[in-house]
């Protein structure tokens, strides 16, 4: 579904994303893990095209995204911090992203109505505490029934309820066959969600396989201690990139 | 495209701003009406209004609008969208709906007192310094992340050109006035906007001698339509080439 080859970015003269080649499939979670500033949101940013990379390719169903906006079709993403125009009442910030988006199919409403934003409709953006603007954005990646959907930090300053009612979601859509990518820092979230996972470190990709193989390459049962013990691993023999798929 | 400008229209009319400003130039223009019978006189004082006035609301109101509405362009960027609706729209929605805003506000008043060819030609270079300084809002805007330097930068543009571009003009002229300038001087005033939307009114208003050696020698060189056509093209220039400029920039822009 996606492919990613030999991509690279800086920013000014720090190299935030140094040659990531891989791909990406539909049907599987992906949990995108590395320390802050690994370079995980600007990877994403990348194949949503608000950041342009200095070199490589992406290519989405086949289709290279270089000067191309038609693929964001497929695309639902969640930001780490949703911004959103401070005057906008949440009900006309769904209508204009409905108009935006051209939407012919029926929208996916089941998480505005689950996390009951119908009731704040009437509420200006500006006005909202971040645990609600992050059910906004969670709702707004989910309405248009994207087949690729982008998580950047899902649950982070969501309420438990909410957390347990977004990651439903994420394993329903999950068995529907689209392709799920998310970052956390939470590591159990992501080991109910995920099946695959890409270990990024200082803008390389350290480790990309099965979440399986990566808790028996290190002998851990928890992801927690396995991407914990794979880090230290890795320190010592440096650049060791596990392919497993490639 | 039209869909993003309709939000962006809708925005800025919810900000009130654009209300002011209609009304300052409504009340301006009615009360110089009222204090003066002469319609050439009234609208050579709504010149300098025009000419200063103008150039500073375009000019700040487009870079604050389009730092506050980074998050819109943000949201927009990651939809499918291409990203030059995103910039085009938000340019065409400031531009036109200051241009209304001076188009209602200067000239509202004007058939009550009687229209006059320099009436007209105060609103078509009103219009036009409007799309000329939202154009350099937009390159000030980015080129840089910062929103109070992209705002000095957009004022040094009005400053530049309403204030300091024409003591330079003279300093030149008074520098090098043993040789023949006509040439020289043509293309100076080219490169400034203000000066050129001065004469375009100056040649309506036929009291070029009072304003200054740049109008005057405009005056004695482009006493015809051929000056008119001449001006307004390189006004029209004005206006595509920052935005262009800026679009490229934009398309590249990391966000």
């Amino acid at each position: 579904m996606i492919t990613v080859h030999q991509l690279k970015k800086n920013f000014g003269r720090l190299e935030v994303l140094r040659s990531i080649t891989t791909s990406f499939e539909s049907g599987k979670t992906y949990a995108l893990i590395g320390p802050n500033g690994s370079g995980k949101t600007t990877f994403i940013k990348c194949m949503l095209g608000m950041v342009i990379p200095d070199s490589g390719s992406i290519a989405v169903g086949g289709e290279d995204i270089n000067g191309s906006w038609k693929y964001r079709e497929k695309i639902g993403y969640m930001p780490q911090i949703g911004r959103y125009p401070d005057n906008m009442q949440i009900g006309q910030l769904f209508d204009m992203m409905q108009t935006i988006r051209n939407a012919s199919h029926p929208v996916d409403g089941e998480l505005i109505d689950a996390f009951g934003l119908r009731d704040l409709f009437g509420k200006r953006m500006h006005t909202l505490s971040g645990g609600t603007r992050q059910k906004v954005s969670a709702a707004l990646a989910f309405l248009f029934n994207p087949p690729i959907l982008f998580l950047d930090e899902p649950t982070a300053g969501l309420d438990p309820v909410a957390v347990e009612v977004l990651k439903d979601k994420i394993l329903h859509e999950c068995r529907k066959g689209k392709l799920i990518v998310i970052t956390s820092h939470i590591m159990n979230d992501l080991d109910e969600l995920a099946t695959e996972a890409l270990i990024m470190q200082d803008g390389v990709l350290r480790f990309d396989g099965t979440i399986d193989a990566l808790k028996e390459i290190t002998g851990e049962s928890r992801l927690g201690k396995a991407i914990a013990r794979f880090m230290n691993r890795t320190h010592t023999v440096s650049d060791t990139i596990i392919r497993q798929k490639l | 495209m039209s869909r993003i400008i309709r939000y962006v229209f809708y925005d800025i009319l919810r900000t009130r701003f654009v209300i002011f400003y209609t009304l300052f130039l409504l009340g301006s223009t009615f009360a110089l009406f009222q204090l003066d019978a002469d319609p050439g006189k009234v609208i050579l004082s709504m010149m300098n209004v025009v000419l200063m006035v103008v150039p500073l609301v375009s000019i700040v109101f487009a870079s604050i609008h389009f730092y506050n509405s980074y998050e819109f362009i943000e949201l927009m960027i990651a939809q499918p969208v291409n990203r030059k609706s995103v910039f085009m729209g938000q340019y065409f929605a400031v531009a036109s709906s200051l241009s209304l805003a001076l188009l209602t506000g200067a000239g509202l008043p004007m058939p009550f007192y009687g229209i006059t060819p320099a009436g007209i030609a105060l609103l078509y270079t009103g219009i036009l310094l409007t799309w000329v300084f939202v154009s350099l809002a937009f390159l000030s805007a980015v080129l840089t992340r910062d929103k109070a330097k992209a705002i000095g930068v957009a004022l040094l543009f009005w400053f530049y050109f309403s204030l300091i571009y024409d003591g330079l003009i003279l300093w030149v002229m008074y520098s090098f006035m043993d040789y023949p300038l006509e040439k020289v001087t043509l293309a100076l005033v080219s490169l400034n906007p203000v000066d050129l939307a001065r004469i375009i009114l100056l040649l309506q208003l036929d009291i070029s001698a009072l304003m200054g050696y740049t109008g005057a020698f405009y005056k004695a060189f482009f006493g015809s339509s051929a000056g008119i056509l001449f001006s307004a093209g390189v006004l029209v220039l004005w206006v595509v080439l920052p935005v262009w400029l800026s679009l490229r920039i934009f398309m590249r822009k990391d966000l």
